[in-house]
């Protein structure tokens, strides 16, 4: 890239808005990993130290473990899902950014 | 007849690739398939590159033989994209150019740390690429089961060679794009076979959920002592008798794919950020509902060839059930999907691995960031790939047709989460990280993961000399790296240049300023 025409780094990175930006990325992104980890946790602990209980049949021959490993993969796509939803919303901050810097 | 569909294939897929290869100019085109791929596209290659010889033969193998617990596999495995989402698609393709050390080396002194994140990429890959090898000998081996030869350890050898060479020539005249259609191709393949495989499954039981659940709950099997026993396969703990084994697979296959090469390097062949998001989770769609699946061929071989047969050949059950029911015809698609399989992953495998080091090892730290002649990075990566390629044939001959791919592939996921993940987050979060800190990542990464997986019940000292109780390392090893990179950033004092720079990597992260875009070509 040229030199000439670096952008200002320090100068966007100092927009209150890139810091808002910033912020509420964060207070998304961090409560998402913290549920997701946790939830997979849980199979895994289930599985690992209550393998009996959660064994016990509950629809027909099908068990605990399997039902709640399966409700893994619905998780797994509602979270992508809410995370599209939200990484549009960023998008248009980070545009409505770069244009007011480019204004500037 | 097996064979001649099987080769048909194999040649449809190199004409394929010697078509593309013809466009192939320069180095974005190579390594990055001139950034021009589409979200779905996209999306099908991540899947086709992720759904490996682990997937399709390991994980239904796995279910045939222990039931639950290889279930686990099918879900860490689909889990393990929200972290890929969430945290490291879109600052990775923001901020990189090829690799994943050109994120690292942003604002770290870059030959060092590119030395080193190409030495984990090599070593990552090389696990990968181990066990879809011993995937490809199996394969063959059963495919051939007439053959008297091929049943011997020769011939098992013999298809591991065949598959090497195979994949040199398709890496070396295709590069990304190449390997991006392969992977696409291959992907289609692989999840109209699996449906149509637990459509057969599912006719067995007459189209119902109850019958397939009944027998899978009551499956007769020989016990280890030799009595006839009737298990329920839904019930945890046939595989993971110690809880640890679950938490620390678990563990490593939540956060290992985040810091696999070859699934990183996809991010770098689209146009932009938006479109690396939308193809993880067009992937997403396609993976998990590939792994649903394996509850159909992975129990329903369990029910309906029954254990005993399938712990004999542990990665073959999905062939074996597919020749059961399908006859020789579906059978011979089967296989051909299955080597398709491996043979695509083994090429998007070869290329990271050899981009990693041309770009990275050969033109960043020999030569100083400057290729001395053009086309040598090109060139280098070509030979990498010879090179990697004998590398993992040799070891697969080594550890023979027994060992289930999943479970191999599950350790390289350890090995990347210990190593490349740390490196990767503390470089695009933590504004104090630094050289040192990234150099004790990698390396402690590294270093206490294969340790542990060679002083393991399944290392060199087997399963009575095994100074480290669990199989995966991951729930020691993980926790290690990111200790490991916090200690190291310490003790390297405090970084100016690195400090300085991460309002720059920060806002190229955020925001996508300056990412390299899409070629004209």
């Amino acid at each position: 890239m040229n030199p000439i025409h670096e952008p200002q780094w320090e100068k966007i990175a100092a927009m209150p808005e890139f810091q808002a930006l910033l912020k509420s990325k964060r207070r998304f992104i961090v409560p998402c990993c913290i549920f997701f980890t946790l939830y997979y946790f849980a199979l895994l602990y289930l599985v690992g130290w209550h393998s009996s209980w959660i064994s016990q049949p509950i629809l027909g021959k099908v068990n605990g473990a399997y039902l709640f490993a399966l409700s893994q993969f619905f998780m797994t796509w509602g979270m992508a899902y809410l995370y599209m939803f939200k990484a549009n919303q960023f998008d248009q901050a980070a545009a409505a950014i770069l244009a007011k810097h480019g204004a500037q | 007849m097996a064979i001649l569909m099987f080769l048909t294939f194999v040649i449809a897929t190199l004409v394929i690739t010697f078509l593309s290869a013809k466009k192939n100019t320069g180095s974005s085109a190579y390594f990055a398939a001139g950034r021009s791929i589409t979200a779905w596209q996209n999306g099908l290659a991540v899947a086709g590159d992720y759904m490996s010889a682990a997937s399709f033969l390991g994980i239904a193998g796995m279910i045939a033989c222990f039931g639950f617990d290889g279930f686990m596999y099918s879900v860490g495995f689909l889990v393990a994209y929200l972290t890929v989402l969430f945290v490291v698609a879109e600052p990775l393709r923001n901020s990189g150019k090829y690799t994943m050390a050109d994120v690292l080396a942003y604002r770290l002194r870059p030959r060092p740390v590119r030395a080193m994140a190409s030495l984990s990429t090599l070593c990552v890959s090389l696990f990968y690429m181990i066990a879809q090898m011993v995937g490809a000998g199996g394969l063959i081996k059963t495919l051939l089961h007439d053959v008297a030869f091929m049943q011997t350890p020769a011939g098992y050898n013999l298809s591991v060679c065949c598959v090497g060479a195979m994949m040199i020539v398709y890496v070396v005249f295709g590069g990304m794009l190449a390997t991006t259609w392969v992977q696409i191709i291959k992907a289609i393949l692989l999840i109209s076979g699996s449906i149509f495989l637990s459509v057969l499954v599912m006719k067995q039981f007459g189209f119902s959920f109850v019958k397939f659940f009944d027998a899978v709950s009551q499956i007769k099997m020989t016990a280890a002592d030799g009595q006839q026993v009737v298990k329920n396969f839904l019930t945890p703990g046939m595989k993971f008798k110690n809880p640890w084994e679950t938490v620390s697979l678990g563990a490593a296959l939540l956060f290992g794919t985040a810091g696999l090469p070859h699934i990183l390097i996809r991010f770098y062949t689209v146009p932009d950020a938006k479109t690396a998001r939308s193809s993880v989770v067009w992937a997403m769609w396609i993976i998990g509902g590939f792994y649903i699946l394996t509850t159909f061929f992975g129990f329903g071989a369990a029910a309906i060839l029954g254990p005993d047969l399938t712990i004999k050949n542990p990665n073959m059950s999905a062939p074996m059930l597919a020749e059961r029911l399908g006859g020789e015809f579906f059978f011979a698609f089967i296989c051909a999907v299955a080597f398709a399989t491996i043979l695509a992953v083994v090429a998007g495998l070869t290329i990271s691995a050899s981009t990693s080091f041309a770009h990275d090892f050969y033109s960043n730290v020999i030569h100083h960031g400057k290729e001395p002649r053009p086309g040598m990075e090109v060139k280098v990566a070509r030979i990498t790939a010879f090179v990697i390629g004998a590398l993992s044939i040799t070891i697969a001959i080594f550890l023979g047709p027994s060992v289930n791919v999943a479970f191999l592939v599950g350790l390289a996921f350890a090995v990347a989460a210990s190593a490349n993940l740390p490196a990767i987050i503390f470089s695009v979060f933590w504004k104090r990280f630094n050289t040192m800190g990234a150099l004790f990542s990698l390396g402690g990464g590294l270093v206490s993961s294969i340790g542990l997986i060679l002083v393991s019940p399944v290392g060199i000292f087997g399963k009575t000399g095994a100074l480290f109780p669990l199989e995966n390392p991951g729930i020691v090893s993980i926790p290690l790296g990111f200790l490991f990179a916090v200690i190291g950033t310490y003790l390297g004092g405090r970084d100016a240049q690195a400090e300085a720079k991460f309002a720059e990597l920060s806002v190229r992260s955020h925001t996508g300023l300056g990412a390299e875009k899409a070629s004209s070509h």
